[in-house]
């Protein structure tokens, strides 16, 4: 394992369970998320990645029967994101989100981007506008949307959305991004233009990414953690782990022998 | 037989061609294909046909009413006095009552409604919603004759404790009356709407920061609103054609009056009024009946195009 070798740690997972129901999902998972860097969570359906990535920001706490005990940690202020005793829309307040399918509000495309800013209580133009255009830039969305911000949102593509909704979640200043098959959705254009983006965006923050694809694990991420039937497998660099895995099942999963 | 046994015999990939083609059986089988479908369209067609005979009913009855008041009168004249020596027939002066009435219920109805369909969809949990949805929609299950009553001996009492100038009869216990009876209308519909909003959109909020009232607000109400604007619509066509509630609690004198706590007649209780009385079939007082029917008709239509304009305009696209 590498973790003693991840320096800065922007998270840490220690001991974390997950239990949808009477449901194991998560057993006993521990690891480091490194501070400006895309960490990828690979493995076959159904093997917890999903679920791990929701622990983040607690979205499990929208749904009744879904238990979990352990911690996360988030550096610097080493506040456990999991206690009961910290609220969750502050956990989201930091950790923000882009999902499997593009979601976009049904407002204008301005008013998706400010819509974290807006739920903050920022009401001051000036702030909302600075604050989208360069949410829009970051998502490499800005040329394509400068002249109609006030168009509905679902007049855009599938992958101009879903470039919308990782704008949306940049306005907000995020520490970390989680990242839930982003691509999973799109066509190849759109993926490779959303890849590109990833490798311009961990230069500000801290990128968790779910794929089922591994040569995108491959391409945009420095650590790699594959995980399999709700255990964590090996977490290693994304270079060693396609190349000399250290554990037999890493390496039939990643040559195709199941999956 | 033979269709039968011959079927049985041949290939798989044969089947269709037989069913479909030249046995008996396959004959049969077209032919009753064309029945089912004829039965459909009948069925079909038979709620459009009666729609339009209506319709056309009203308007041919309405004719002969126009050929002897004109349109101008009945529009501009501020008297409604039909079955009186010397009649006047402004319809503006049922058409206030109708307006008051329903305006009332519909200040009741579509802020609890929205407010209950909110709860039962975001707040409510499951075993909550069960419960409390079929006990609310028991409200539009009372016979309006009931609601009537409650308005005239429960809510007009109530009013005039408040204040002990209001009439026994008066448009505005009618109104409350009826907005409790349409609450389970808006909400039940909006609610619908509301639950049908994909649970993406609402994790998308929360994934922002949303608290559970601003997810509400913002996002699911938004995606909701064209079924949403289904149910305000329906709310609305149901309180301008409510009857019995203002017949009885509204009291029935044609009165052109903006002031819920004074009585006046409906468009509805004006026809009430007058079917329960004795006139005679083709006089013009008889026909007075098929003018404000169709005047009914005519707002009820414009609320539908409304509904139907804004659900287009506004539909989402999940």
């Amino acid at each position: 394992m590498v973790n003693s070798s991840i320096y800065p740690v922007k998270a840490e997972v220690k001991s974390l369970n997950f239990y949808y129901g009477q449901v194991h999902a998560l057993k006993n998972i521990n690891l480091q998320i490194p501070e400006k860097k895309v960490v990828a969570l690979i493995g076959p359906s159904g093997c917890g990645k999903t679920t791990l990535l929701r622990c983040f920001n607690r979205m499990h706490d929208l749904y009744p029967g879904h238990t979990y005990s352990g911690e996360i940690v988030l550096h610097p202020d080493e506040v456990n994101v999991l206690s009961k005793d910290v609220d969750p829309i502050e956990v989201r307040m930091r950790i923000s989100m882009v999902f499997q399918k593009p979601n976009p509000f049904p407002k204008s495309i301005y008013e998706n981007v400010a819509y974290g800013l807006r739920v903050r209580g920022i009401r001051r133009r000036s702030i909302l506008d600075e604050h989208v255009e360069r949410a829009l830039r970051s998502a490499a969305l800005w040329d394509e949307v400068k002249d109609r911000l006030h168009s509905m949102a679902f007049n855009l593509s599938g992958g101009q959305q879903q470039r919308l909704c990782i704008a949306r979640a940049l306005a907000i200043d995020p520490e970390l991004i989680l990242f839930d098959e982003p691509t999973s959705a799109l066509d190849p254009i759109a993926t490779a233009k959303i890849e590109e983006l990833t490798n311009e965006l961990k230069k500000e923050v801290s990128i968790i990414i779910v794929t089922h694809n591994m040569q995108q694990a491959a391409r945009i991420s420095d650590y790699t953690a594959f995980m399999y039937m709700g255990e964590l497998i090996e977490y290693d660099e994304t270079g060693k782990i396609f190349t000399k895995p250290s554990k037999k099942l890493t390496e039939e999963y990643i040559t195709g022998h199941f999956g | 037989m033979m269709a039968e046994e011959s079927r049985k015999s041949r290939p798989r990939f044969k089947k269709r061609s037989l069913l479909y083609s030249d046995s008996r059986f396959g004959r049969f089988r077209r032919w009753r294909e064309k029945l089912i479908e004829l039965l459909l369209f009948l069925s079909a067609f038979a709620s459009v046909a009666i729609t339009f005979m209506i319709g056309f009913i009203l308007i041919v009855e309405s004719i002969e009413f126009f050929k002897v008041v004109s349109i101008w009168e009945f529009l501009t004249d501020t008297e409604w006095t039909p079955l009186f020596a010397e009649p006047r027939y402004g319809i503006l002066v049922l058409l206030s009552g109708t307006v008051v009435t329903s305006f009332v219920a519909l200040a009741v109805a579509i802020p609890i409604g929205s407010i209950v369909a909110i709860y039962l969809s975001e707040y409510a949990s499951s075993r909550v919603r069960e419960a409390v949805k079929p006990v609310l929609e028991l409200l539009s299950a009372v016979p309006t004759v009931v609601y009537g009553y409650f308005a005239l001996l429960f809510i007009t009492p109530l009013l005039q404790r408040l204040n002990d100038e209001i009439p026994g009869f008066n448009m505005l216990s009618a109104g409350l009356a009826m907005g409790i009876m349409i609450i389970p209308y808006v909400s039940s519909l909006s609610e619908d709407a509301m639950r049908a909003v994909p649970m993406y959109l609402r994790e998308g909020s929360y994934a922002m920061g949303a608290t559970r009232l601003q997810t509400a607000l913002k996002v699911v109400f938004p995606a909701a609103f064209s079924g949403i604007t289904a149910a305000y619509i329906l709310a609305i066509s149901r309180a301008v054609g409510e009857t019995m509630i203002v017949a009885i609690a509204a009291g029935l004198q044609p009165n052109l009056t903006f002031n819920p706590l004074d009585s006046a007649s409906t468009i509805t209780s004006y026809i009430v009024q007058v079917t329960l009385g004795d006139l005679p079939h083709g006089s013009i007082g008889y026909q007075t009946i098929f003018a404000a029917g169709l005047t009914l008709m005519c707002v009820t239509l414009f609320f539908n195009v409304l509904g139907h304009y804004l659900r287009r305009r506004f539909r989402e696209i999940y």
